[in-house]
């Protein structure tokens, strides 16, 4: 705004003032204009994603609501649509799901601290960490050839529970790995600093306040990436799973001592989505009923287990303030 | 102007010290460390007094690329503690450091206090709790916290956080006890409880610290550093450097002309 006559000749008379104080607020008004055409522009940008999403998932639930029952989830698949349940496709996405989490928890939270600790600063971490980053970025299909010419042939392990979820916990180790190193990051230093000050070595400080103050963050990461394991579908066709199940895989609890047992490892399987294709794929609309409750399902549970990570995340970061 | 009574517990010889991009930020420091006593190291912000003050529990080894020359001789076993050959962390197990802003862990306040214990292996519980009673008197803060050992340490306020901090420091017996500005986030109040709480450690440790306070220095410490540009300007007893200061440059600091 240029200044005033008044204000470069150093005169401030009452009526100048006034004129003056006119011009500025006219000005602010013109700026703050600018506030409200973005606030609308970024609202509608909000919305059109979220109403998208919305109008899927009522839709998906107008659309499955008759099979919303307890049936659903007790019955093997069948040819009769109105019989047919879920049974098969949830237990083989739990236990699939199981080694998901106890492959990728383990090698991601250890390779995470690695990079974040240990790992000497250098151009070939750098070239690692480029990678860890893209790997997250790769077509899930990929690591379903990766798995069905590695796990399936190279090592035999055929199409099994445990190829299943050994290429999903693959799939999700990114994931897990640059949310651990994001978390061990948020730690200040002041914080590392104290515990070298007192004497602590390496493997002290990382096990002892590195690990600990970051688990809320690592968890986060490890819902999130389950929660988009439990919904992957190609690679899990890739390696082989069959659309059709009517049989469970063995129980991994036994009533003989050790109480476990690995069979169910080696078993065949089918999970959700695959059986949300296989009912989509058929052309009686009655099996489209049961597609679109699997579908409200599997994003009931995505919700549910991000809903988990916040509410962990939450606890955990109560006690912890910097 | 240097004591010859008092026992030596540690000397910077010819100390030089580069970060990792090159920058010289000690230039052939040499200065005495008496036993039982206060040495304060005062200058401008960047004259290398903190840079100075961390290399007595090797902090810089933390950074890669970081590099000393000379030494600094811990008395009486000689060990040079920045000879190649000695591990930082049997160092920092003999040098314990007290930083700028309080940084208790997201522990309890007992924890906190036991960290170091813990880290020397200390598995007798009753050992630990007498060793924590006796750090949190030491550090003046037991009365305070007595009936609430298990609660957070962020529940303190920054005074008392900053004497659990030094409680921290204090429960494994260290023979040099390291103060980077230990004030400088608190109230007059509770610098104050922290500059009388120095006085009394001194009986039983030797105390190096860092201040941008000049009165704190003049209060607290017997010896006195004027540090500049990564030299050692001035070093003398306190009063002497405050009264009667040899060089114009260390006057000019003390005086608030310059700094």
């Amino acid at each position: 705004m240029a200044l005033h006559d008044s204000q470069i000749a150093g005169a401030l008379t009452k009526a100048s003032v006034l004129e003056n104080l006119g011009a500025v607020r006219a000005m602010i008004r013109r700026h703050k204009r600018n506030d409200i055409v973005f606030a609308g522009i970024g609202l509608l940008a909000l919305m059109l994603g979220l109403l998208t999403l919305l109008t899927l998932f009522i839709d998906l639930v107008m659309d499955g609501y008759p099979r919303f029952n307890l049936q659903f989830l007790s019955e093997f698949p069948s040819r009769r649509a109105g019989s047919a349940g879920l049974l098969s496709a949830w237990v083989g996405s739990a236990l699939i799901m199981i080694v998901t989490f106890l492959t990728a928890v383990p090698v991601g939270v250890a390779a995470g601290v690695y990079l974040e600790e240990y790992a000497p600063k250098n151009w070939f971490s750098d070239l690692i960490e480029i990678n860890v980053s893209n790997l997250a970025g790769v077509p899930s299909i990929i690591y379903g050839l990766l798995a069905l010419g590695l796990f399936v042939y190279g090592l035999d392990l055929g199409q099994s529970i445990l190829t299943a979820g050994l290429t999903l916990g693959l799939l999700i180790l990114p994931i897990v790995i640059v949310s651990t190193r994001e978390a061990i990051r948020g730690i200040p230093v002041a914080i590392r600093e104290a515990a070298y000050a007192v004497g602590a070595t390496k493997w002290q400080v990382v096990s002892d306040h590195v690990v600990k103050y970051s688990q809320g963050g690592i968890l986060t990461g490890v819902i999130i990436g389950m929660s988009r394991a439990i919904g992957e579908t190609a690679p899990i066709i890739t390696i082989g799973a069959l659309t059709f199940i009517a049989f469970l895989p063995p129980s991994p609890i036994s009533d003989v001592a050790p109480y476990l047992n690995f069979e169910w490892l080696s078993s065949s399987f089918t999970v959700l989505p695959i059986q949300m294709f296989n009912w989509l794929s058929r052309p009686d609309h009655a099996f489209h009923i049961n597609a679109a409750a699997t579908g409200a399902i599997i994003i009931m549970l995505t919700l549910l287990m991000n809903g988990t990570a916040i509410y962990l995340r939450y606890q955990i970061r109560k006690n912890i303030k910097w | 102007m240097v004591n010859t009574s008092t026992p030596l517990k540690a000397e910077s010889k010819d100390l030089n010290f580069f970060y990792a991009n090159g920058h010289q930020a000690l230039k052939s420091v040499n200065m005495p460390l008496y036993e039982n006593k206060i040495t304060a190291l005062i200058g401008p912000s960047g004259c290398g007094k903190s840079t100075f003050l961390r290399c007595f529990n090797r902090m810089h080894d933390l950074y890669p690329g970081n590099k000393y020359e000379g030494g600094i001789v811990m008395h009486p076993d000689n060990t040079n503690v920045l000879a190649a050959g000695v591990d930082p962390i049997e160092v920092r197990m003999r040098i314990s450091m007290v930083f700028q802003k309080p940084n208790p862990f997201p522990k309890t306040i007992f924890e906190n206090v036991a960290y170091g214990l813990h880290v020397r292996d200390e598995k007798n519980k009753r050992v630990i709790a007498d060793k924590v009673e006796e750090a949190l008197k030491g550090a003046a803060l037991w009365d305070e916290v007595k009936d609430r050992l298990n609660d957070l340490a962020f529940n303190l306020s920054g005074g008392q956080q900053q004497r659990l901090c030094i409680a921290r420091a204090l429960a494994t017996d260290p023979e040099i006890m390291l103060f980077d500005e230990p004030t400088s986030a608190l109230d007059p109040i509770a610098t104050a409880n922290i500059e009388e709480l120095m006085s009394e450690l001194k009986n039983k440790l030797t105390i190096l610290v860092v201040t941008h306070n000049m009165q704190q220095a003049a209060r607290v410490s017997d010896y006195t550093a004027y540090m500049y540009l990564g030299e050692l300007m001035e070093y003398g007893d306190t009063d002497t450097i405050f009264t009667r200061p040899t060089r114009r440059e260390t006057e000019d600091y003390i005086t608030g002309k310059f700094g």
